[in-house]
C-alpha cells in the first residue's frame, strides 16, 4: 500500500481529549479558549442505531444504522513534546452516547462541563465515563453566574454522586487560563490513575518468571 | 429543511455540491484512519488533476500534519467525506500518514507525564 511511509523519524504523535456535558453548557466556547485554531465545526456520521430511550425512532426506517452528530474540534500542538492535543467537543444527549464511544476509544480523558442553572443535565455523562472507565473531570462552568447559585466543589461532588477521587473544579470557560487549567487537572488526574493502575497490576502479577536455565528443567517435567 | 406543511423539501443552506458527490458516491475510504489520524503533503506534487476539494485537503497538509478531524472541519464537509478524499490523496501519494514512532497508548504514564509538562508551558 502506498503511503503508509513515515513522514520523518519523529512524527508527532495524536491525543484525543473529550469535552462533554448538557447541551449549551459551554462546551465550544471551552474549545475556543483554548485552541490554537478557531474552534471548527464538522460532523461525523456514525454507524450505531441510537437505542434505548428511541428518540430518533421513526416509523419505517427502524433499522436506522447510521446518524450524523455534530462534533466541535480545537487543537493544541505542544511542539517539544511533538505532540498533538485533539479536542473534540461532543453533543451531551443520551441519544448521542455512541458518539462518545467511537471518540473516547484512546482518549486521555474527558471534561464533563456542567452548567451551574442547569446542574443535574450533566449526570449523563458523568454515568457514561465513569461506566467506561475513562478518566474525567467535573468543570462548573461559572459564567454569567450573578444571579444563579454558586454551587461549591462538595457540593457539585455530592449532587452528582462522584467518586472521592474525581476532581471537581469551577471555571469559565470563556477565559483562557481557566481552560487550560481544567485541562492541566484532567491530565494530571488521568496520569495519577495510570501510576494507580501500573502499581495495581504490579502487585497483581504472578511471581516473577524462574531463571533461564529452569525452563528446561520444568519443560522436562510436563 | 425537511417540512410537512407543504413547502417544497430544500436544503438551499446545505452545501452547493452533495457532499457524496465530491466522492464519486463512494461512502467508504480506502485506506483505515480515524478522527485522529495525522497527514502530511509530500513534498512532490501529484500528477493529473485535483478537485478543488481534494486540492484543498492536500494545501490544508502542507507544512504541518493535520488531523482528519480538522481536515473534514475546514473542508466543511462530513468526516467521512474527508476520509475519503484524503484516502485518494494517500493512493495518488501526494500524502503520507503519520507513524509515530513512539506509542500513542494514553494510559503511558510516562505519556502523560510527557503531555502534563507540555500543557502546563503551553501559552493560551
Amino acid at each position: 500500500m502506498r503511503g503508509y511511509e513515515p513522514m520523518s523519524s519523529d512524527d508527532p504523535i495524536a491525543l484525543k481529549i473529550v469535552v462533554g456535558g448538557g447541551f449549551g453548557v459551554g462546551k465550544t466556547t471551552m474549545i475556543g479558549s483554548v485552541s490554537e485554531i478557531k474552534p471548527l465545526s464538522t460532523e461525523e456520521t456514525l454507524t450505531s442505531a441510537s437505542s434505548g430511550t428511541g428518540t430518533d425512532r421513526l416509523e419505517g426506517i427502524e433499522n436506522k444504522s447510521t446518524t450524523t452528530v455534530a462534533l466541535d474540534f480545537g487543537r493544541i500542538t505542544l511542539q517539544k513534546q511533538n505532540m498533538v492535543l485533539l479536542l473534540f467537543g461532543t453533543p451531551g444527549q443520551q441519544r448521542f452516547w455512541f458518539t462518545w464511544d467511537d471518540l473516547s476509544l484512546g482518549a486521555i480523558g474527558a471534561v464533563v462541563l456542567a452548567d451551574t442553572r442547569r446542574l443535574l443535565d450533566c449526570f449523563a455523562a458523568v454515568e457514561y465515563f465513569e461506566s467506561r472507565d475513562v478518566p474525567f473531570v467535573v468543570a462548573v462552568n461559572e459564567f454569567d453566574a450573578d444571579d444563579a447559585y454558586r454551587y461549591s466543589s462538595e457540593e457539585v461532588r455530592e449532587a452528582l454522586e462522584l467518586k472521592a477521587d474525581v476532581p471537581v473544579l469551577l471555571c469559565d470557560a470563556r477565559d483562557p487560563a481557566s481552560a487550560k487549567h481544567v485541562l492541566v487537572s484532567l491530565v494530571s488526574y488521568a496520569h495519577a490513575v495510570s501510576l494507580r493502575r501500573a502499581r495495581e497490576r504490579a502487585v497483581q502479577a504472578p511471581p516473577a518468571a524462574p531463571p533461564l536455565q529452569h525452563s528446561s528443567d520444568l519443560g522436562a517435567t510436563s | 429543511m425537511a417540512a410537512l406543511d407543504g413547502t417544497p423539501w430544500v436544503d438551499d443552506d446545505e452545501h452547493e455540491v452533495r457532499p457524496y458527490a465530491l466522492t464519486g458516491g463512494r461512502t467508504r475510504p480506502t485506506n483505515e484512519m480515524s478522527l485522529s489520524s495525522l497527514l502530511k503533503a509530500r513534498a512532490t506534487a501529484p500528477e493529473g488533476y485535483l478537485s478543488p476539494e481534494a486540492a484543498h485537503c492536500l494545501a490544508l497538509c502542507r507544512g504541518e500534519a493535520r488531523s482528519v478531524a480538522e481536515v473534514a472541519a475546514t473542508l466543511g464537509q462530513p468526516v467521512q467525506v474527508a476520509k475519503i478524499l484524503l484516502s485518494d490523496l494517500l493512493d495518488a501519494g501526494a500524502l503520507i500518514m503519520a507513524m509515530p514512532t513512539r506509542t500513542a497508548d494514553p494510559k503511558d504514564p510516562n505519556l502523560l507525564e510527557a503531555v502534563l509538562e507540555g500543557l502546563r508551558t503551553y501559552v493560551v
